[in-house]
């Protein structure tokens, strides 16, 4: 779809910066938005739940090379799942944000990643697990060695974060954008122009809808 | 209950019983002696109500009125709610001071309450306190509706001294106020329906049906999360800035003709597929729109759902990035979904709504905010902005249009203008003007009081029994002047030392006023419908080939 929308692909155009996509997945009020409003804007404020999608960009520069995050702000809310769920094609890249003090948002982002693992093949995205919200942390309910075992078992990045504290945000994206350039670099740019097209198109792709 | 008219003059007899029926905000103590009013027979005595109600507006006990034996029935019900959820709401009115706890003060002495609940009784919303604790008391409200159903009848409204208990079914949802402000019942009811299309705005109303259809006692609080805020948002409103829902119509920036024309203009040209309604707002007030004739054509945009997108936009959720969501227009269609782009333009208070029918148009619809923006820089459009008012904090909902002192009417407070001769008129969108709420009415209950007030005047004039042209109504702190003639309805609120003749004076001034720059303050001449442009922009081709809703 992305392709089809004029936006181009993450390995379009050879002097401009790689573009990539990112999704900020995971329960109500865990934070997505703040985590994203944070680190594309370093602003913080208790804002309304989202509604539907927003979408930011970022160029994040690494040393010598740079690339383009488009991040996909996704609500909470169940409502919007349907609507959300297109923004999973073509994403290259998903926070899967949790809210370390309550155990519910932890098992959904499980259930998230779950959804991911539908959608793509395991290891096309990466995935980073982000339990928000240390400033909390006389309340927390999920450990530091729950959430890193959790990640280790199924094989993704991790960090515990604060947004309102700006503890480790920026941290999490640069994380996440080496690892995206790292795997490029390793697929070597032939076998990636083939994952792109096959991102964009396969019916088995199709738009899952969880809402009922 | 079925009453004739919108004004629902409480009708007698039908329900005997629940014209008794008290008011958990009552105080307990008080119950033994207190019964309900006598039944109001006409609008006549509902206006006596109400300025009972306005001599004391913030007495917590009621003028009472002992009418012989009541029937205790739905009395007993309501004790029997209050002592059964006092167990659970105890733990709850902790946190936030507004347990729900039907026996919690602070709860009791809310003006206002409105209630959203299924049919099966499940709380949905409350304005104040938590829908857990209230369970009890909503089962009460279900178990009044079904009793006067079972009787082949619907219940509209429960007249109880000061009180005001108004009930709206809309499908599987029923929608109860309870109120002590001096509003009607029609206008509760009005504010009833506003939070119904609030709610179908997000869901449609379609599958709030299919929800309920599929399973009677579905949570729809699930689904709703989130947005509460907005309907507490909407229902504030009222008390705090009324206007738009009294008058059913949307409050414009003012701004300076030629530069409204370039932008709608502007709005016109910048098309993408699917593009159904282009809007420019600031601050939940509108700017310009244009609507796209292939998709509404011939069908003139409710003012209800202009004003919905326009509290909608208005919203902090939208304050960063551009946001992509579905949205329902009930009024257009309650059963399907546009898909809205949403995005502060950059470096501008103004925000840009994009609506339409494609859910994968997103950057369609980025593109063309682009052009919009780039047309506005063209414009110079942000110097227009910032002529015309500093907005400091685009994201209030209150930014400030103009002062009262514009006006240059020694003695006028404040006004609501709504002109009724505006040319073109089937295809207008109604629209009113005012000023910013400024000193004495910073404080919420000064706010409210005038509100209460605009309420109270403008029940009279829209009176289906009784309806009047003309009032002046010299209150404790203020006087007000509400006229309504072929050309305008106007409310004004003057000083309270003034004199008659010196608010005929005020409001002749007023007038002269309004006539003078009403090119700035309404859209007088509405940009027609955008044509699919003849020099076509490079990827829209055209706008009639996407399926309907």
């Amino acid at each position: 779809m992305a392709e089809a929308q004029g936006s181009p692909g993450p390995w379009a155009a050879p002097d401009q910066p790689c573009v990539f996509k990112l999704v900020l997945l995971g329960s109500g009020s865990v934070g997505k938005s703040s985590l994203a409003l944070r680190y594309v804007k370093d602003d913080f404020r208790s804002i309304l739940p989202t509604v539907g999608c927003a979408f930011f960009t970022k160029v994040v520069e690494l040393g010598v090379s740079s690339l383009k995050l488009e991040i996909w702000d996704t609500a909470g809310q169940e409502k919007y799942h349907s609507v959300c769920h297109l923004y999973f094609r073509g994403a290259n890249a998903a926070l899967l944000v949790y809210d370390i003090t309550r155990k519910d948002s932890f098992h959904k982002a499980q259930q998230w990643l779950q959804d991911l693992e539908k959608e793509f093949p395991p290891g096309e995205v990466v995935v980073m697990l982000v339990g928000n919200k240390t400033d909390l942390s006389e309340e927390r309910e999920v450990t530091f060695e729950e959430g890193q075992e959790f990640a280790e078992s199924k094989r993704l990045l991790f960090m515990e974060t604060s947004a309102k504290l700006n503890h480790q945000v920026s941290e999490v994206f640069s994380a996440v954008a080496r690892e995206l350039l790292r795997r490029r670099k390793r697929e070597g740019p032939a076998q990636a122009r083939d994952a792109a097209v096959a991102l964009s198109g396969g019916p088995m792709r199709q738009v899952r809808c969880c809402t009922h | 209950m079925e009453a004739g008219g919108d004004t629902a003059a409480p009708a007698p007899g039908g329900a005997g019983g629940l014209e008794d029926t008290r008011f958990p905000g009552e105080e307990t103590d008080d119950s033994e002696g207190v019964h309900a009013g006598p039944p109001h027979l006409g609008d006549g005595d509902l206006e006596e109500t109400g300025s009972k109600a306005k001599d004391q507006p913030h007495s917590p006990s009621p003028l009472l009125h002992s009418e012989g034996p009541s029937s205790t029935r739905t009395c007993q019900l309501w004790d029997s709610a209050a002592s059964e959820s006092s167990p659970m709401g105890s733990p709850e009115s902790g946190s936030g001071g507004q347990g729900g706890d039907p026996n919690d003060e602070d709860w009791r002495s809310q003006r206002k309450h409105v209630f959203v609940l299924s049919e099966a009784g499940k709380p949905i919303y409350s304005r104040y306190g938590s829908v857990e604790a209230l369970s009890a008391t909503m089962g009460v409200m279900t178990a009044l509706v079904s009793f006067v159903q079972s009787a082949g009848d619907a219940i509209r409204a429960i007249y109880a001294e000061d009180h005001k208990l108004v009930f709206l079914q809309q499908g599987p949802l029923l929608l109860v106020a309870v109120s002590r402000t001096t509003q009607s019942a029609a206008q509760l009811r009005g504010e009833l329906l506003a939070v119904h299309a609030q709610i179908v705005s997000t869901l449609t109303r379609a599958s709030v049906a299919r929800i309920f259809a599929h399973k009677q006692n579905y949570d729809l609080r699930r689904l709703l999360a989130g947005s509460e805020r907005t309907l507490d948002r909407l229902l504030d409103s009222v008390e705090q800035d009324p206007g738009a829902l009294l008058l059913g119509a949307v409050r414009c920036v003012p701004l300076a003709r030629p530069t409204r024309d370039a932008l709608g203009a502007l709005l016109r040209r910048c098309t993408a597929p699917g593009l159904a309604l282009s809007v420019l707002a600031v601050g939940g007030r509108l700017v310009t729109a244009a609507q796209e004739r292939n998709v509404l054509a011939e069908c003139r945009l409710d003012p209800a759902d202009l004003q919905l997108l326009l509290d909608w936009v208005g919203a902090p959720a939208f304050a960063a990035g551009e946001a992509w969501a579905p949205v329902c227009l009930p009024r257009f269609n309650p059963d399907g979904f546009f898909y809205a782009y949403v995005a502060r333009l950059d470096a501008m208070p103004v925000c840009l709504l994009l609506l339409g029918t494609q859910r994968e148009a997103f950057h369609a619809m980025a593109a063309c905010r682009r052009l919009v923006e780039d047309g506005m820089r063209a414009l110079g459009a942000m110097r227009a902005f910032g002529e015309t008012a500093s907005f400091s904090n685009a994201s209030s909902p209150n930014a400030p249009a103009y002062s009262v002192q514009a006006v240059g009417a020694p003695g006028l407070r404040h006004f609501l203008y709504k002109p009724l001769d505006i040319p073109d008129h089937h295809r207008q969108l109604p629209q009113f003007t005012s000023p910013e709420l400024e000193a004495p009415y910073c404080r919420e209950e000064e706010r409210q009081r005038l509100s209460d007030l605009y309420h109270r005047l403008h029940a009279r004039l829209h009176s289906t029994s009784r309806p009047l042209r003309l009032i002046y109504h010299v209150a404790e702190k203020e006087t007000l002047l509400a006229w309504v003639t072929s050309k305008f309805e106007l409310y004004t609120c003057l000083s309270p030392l003034v004199t008659k003749a010196g608010a005929i004076l005020v409001v002749t001034k007023l007038l002269r006023w309004v006539r003078k720059e009403e090119d700035r303050l309404f859209i007088r001449y509405p940009p027609k419908y955008s044509t699919p442009p003849a020099t076509s922009m490079d990827q829209a081709p055209h706008n009639g080939l996407f399926p309907g809703l």
